[in-house]
């Protein structure tokens, strides 16, 4: 005999956990199925925690949290083959409990989420595959599982189920996953004592820095790199877009990227020592406010990745899955509440709560960044190398004048770059940001 | 019949890292699973349960986390699940783990006498293989370890023939019921759970017992005040000098590849090629 519960939620990354949690706060009968082995087993992340989402959801969180290093000080490199220009930006205001954002290990991070989903009261079960949607139809009113005996029911069925999100591709509420919105990224974890750590980057106890990279470590792909102090290990990796890695010609795969990025001058002396204790690689949907599909439906809501729920240009993502879970799950208590059934109408809420929230209105914001970048790869190539080459002509000191070497930094962009090029560049740019 | 099955929650040691300065375990982050060689113990014990009907019960003693490794054995099939659980236990070696366990079977047995108890061949984080006779020799148990079949189990007259894997050869042996068993790996292959077993399980309120529960009589005899043993070093193997070489071998056919290998593998180790020969014509 088949169950039926309140809420299915398909996947234990943030947002589905997000949406677990809940919802089985709020009473809601709900279960959790997961892929992996257990939860976190195949989730990947940068991974910087931005307190705010999950406080909205578990308020005391950093009670208990595996947090590893809160961040003081975000640091932006734009990088040429040899050297680099940054800016810095580092605050004792960052120092200031209750803390913004924090370094996390996903796999200590995961585990920690859905033991909290647990005492919530959700049902969790791990290494079952959902199939499929069951329909009553045109509305969703089930999943089916790997397993024998593998339908159980639902009023509503969340899909949380990331970045590829099959699930939702085969029942057609989207299309297949295009090459050009998502990037792939891969990252190492490097142990390291704590000390070398703190040391190297000017830190003491839990304080934690970031580091933002672009320019020619992507290989004229865009795409940009990251650093990231654990409590005991960096974090370092790159990605770039998929249909770049398909076109570009030099047919750099992510590994040998990340290889030479490790080997640039700059990167090289902070993570010299370093013994690799992890390495992942993943998907992430990057096609902005323009990819994302229909985010509800009869008995449906899609959360997290796998509505393409990413913020590229802030590299945001766990807080968007997080808050679209939550969201979700709401949706579904008022539902219940309410006695209506769960047909579209009555989950419509869902939609309008995100175009409410910072996730929409962010990804609106930057609904033309993708394409901006995109289309001018200038902005990995040309410009990081004129940078870096001008900071090079105006602080070596070698008896010519300051006038000339401003002529020569001047020509120099004019020479890579027609005026109307610059000029346009520069537009396009502020159209995007605006 | 009743079958109590005993498990361990192990870190999953394909995961495992040493810690490059102090040589301990680094057990941050390395998912926690039930002992793979208990799963055997568990398939045969189900198995059993399959023909002969009656009561699978899983023990384990552990930290409370364990609970997830005794669910995911209810999920497989067992009935029951009893997690042994209290800070008293805490640096348990293999002797205080067997006094705990056997206890803890002595008391289960009050609730439904056992017939058989299971346990895997040993831990992957141990690698002692003690527990399971520790056991059965603080019952008064029979004991088969290392089984690799059980060839037949006669309810009637309580007995049980087995094949145990033993150095050079299969023995076939027939003891009295009830005995301890101890199962190889390989020998039998763990059933995929059907998905109302997975909620079961998710569901399923473990027991949990403390020393008290359990029947602890002597709590000198658990923990690590009833833990003779010692460590006094640890340390990480020394790295072999030899190493392994890459070669890579460019050929059309299949027999070219092979000739090539061989001949770079003569080129490496020069006096090989006359060993060979010579042995051959002796």
């Amino acid at each position: 005999m088949s169950e039926k519960f309140d809420v299915i939620v398909v996947g234990a990354g943030p947002s589905g956990n997000a949406a677990a949690y809940t919802a089985a706060k709020a009473g809601l009968s709900v279960l959790q199925i997961e892929r992996g082995e257990y939860p976190g087993s195949k989730n990947v992340q940068g991974a910087i925690l931005y307190a705010n989402a999950l406080e909205q959801i578990i308020p005391d969180f950093r009670d208990d949290a595996p947090l590893e290093r809160h961040i003081i000080e975000q640091r932006m490199w734009v990088l040429d083959d040899e050297s680099f220009v940054g800016t810095h930006f580092r605050s004792d205001d960052y120092n200031k409990p209750p803390y913004n954002r924090y370094t996390i290990i996903r796999a200590q991070f995961d585990k920690w989420f859905s033991s909290k989903v647990k005492e919530a009261g959700a049902l969790v079960i791990c290494e079952t595959t959902v199939e499929c949607l069951l329909m009553d139809g045109d509305q969703v009113v089930g999943v089916r599982c790997d397993r024998q005996g593998g339908e159980v029911f639902a009023d509503v069925v969340i899909l949380a189920d990331g970045v590829n999100s099959t699930l939702a591709r085969k029942a057609g509420f989207h299309g297949e996953i295009q090459a050009g919105n998502v990037a792939l990224a891969v990252k190492e974890i490097l142990f390291m004592p704590q000390e070398t750590i703190e040391a190297r980057f000017n830190v003491k106890d839990e304080e934690g820095v970031v580091i933002e990279m672009f320019g020619k470590i992507t290989d004229g792909l865009m795409g940009t790199g990251f650093l990231y102090t654990n409590r005991d290990s960096i974090t370092l990796g790159v990605g770039c877009m998929l249909s770049d890695f398909k076109q570009n010609p030099n047919r750099t795969s992510p590994y040998a990227m990340l290889e030479k990025m490790k080997a640039h001058p700059s990167i090289a002396p902070m993570i010299a020592g370093g013994e690799m204790k992890e390495y992942c690689a993943h998907l992430i949907p990057e096609g902005g406010f323009h990819a994302v599909p229909k985010v509800f439906g009869n008995g449906w809501m899609i959360v997290g990745d796998s509505g393409g729920f990413v913020n590229a240009v802030h590299r945001e993502g766990s807080n968007l899955a997080m808050t679209t879970g939550r969201l979700a799950a709401e949706t579904a208590i008022a539902a219940k509440a309410a006695g209506k059934g769960f047909a579209a109408k009555q989950l419509a809420g869902y939609k309008s709560a995100l175009d409410e929230s910072f996730v929409m209105k962010d990804l609106h914001k930057y609904r033309d960044m993708p394409s901006v970048f995109h289309d001018n790869s200038q902005f990995f190539t040309t410009y990081p190398e004129l940078v870096n080459r001008a900071a090079r002509t105006m602080l070596t000191v070698d008896g010519v004048d300051k006038k000339t070497k401003e002529k020569e930094i001047f020509s120099s962009f004019r020479k890579s770059r027609s005026l109307a090029g610059l000029a346009g560049d520069a537009f396009k740019l502020w159209r995007a940001f605006r | 019949m009743h079958i109590v099955v005993c498990i361990k929650q192990v870190p999953d040691s394909a995961q495992i890292r040493v810690h490059p300065v102090t040589n301990t375990i680094m057990r941050q982050g390395v998912p926690a699973i039930v002992n793979p060689y208990d799963l055997f113990a568990l398939e045969e014990a189900l198995r059993l349960k399959d023909k002969f009907g009656g009561k699978v019960t899983m023990l384990c003693m552990g930290p409370p986390q364990a609970e997830d490794a005794l669910k995911k054995c209810i999920s497989f099939g067992a009935d029951d699940a009893v997690l042994v659980t209290d800070r008293s236990f805490a640096g348990a070696d293999t002797l205080a783990t067997s006094y705990a366990l056997a206890a803890a079977v002595r008391q289960l047995g009050k609730e439904q006498k056992v017939d058989i108890v299971f346990t895997g061949k040993q831990t992957i984080d141990g690698d002692t293989a003690q527990v399971g006779p520790g056991i059965a020799k603080r019952l008064g148990l029979q004991l088969l370890t290392y089984v690799s079949r059980i060839a037949d189990l006669d309810l009637e007259n309580d007995t049980i023939t087995v094949e145990r894997r033993a150095e050079g050869g299969v023995q076939v042996l027939k003891t009295a019921v009830p005995c301890l068993i101890t199962m190889l790996e390989g020998t039998n292959e763990m059933r995929f759970a059907p998905l109302e077993n997975m909620i079961h399980a998710a569901r399923y309120p473990v027991r949990k017992w403390n020393k008290e529960a359990a029947g602890i009589e002597d709590v000198t005899k658990i923990g690590l005040k009833g833990s003779p043993t010692v460590v006094s070093k640890v340390f990480g193997p020394t790295p072999r000098a030899e190493k392994a070489l890459m070669q890579s071998v460019e050929d059309a056919t299949p027999r070219d590849v092979s000739l090539n290998v061989i001949q770079k593998i003569f080129t490496q180790h020069p006096t090989l090629e006359r060993d060979i020969l010579a042995k051959a014509s002796v």
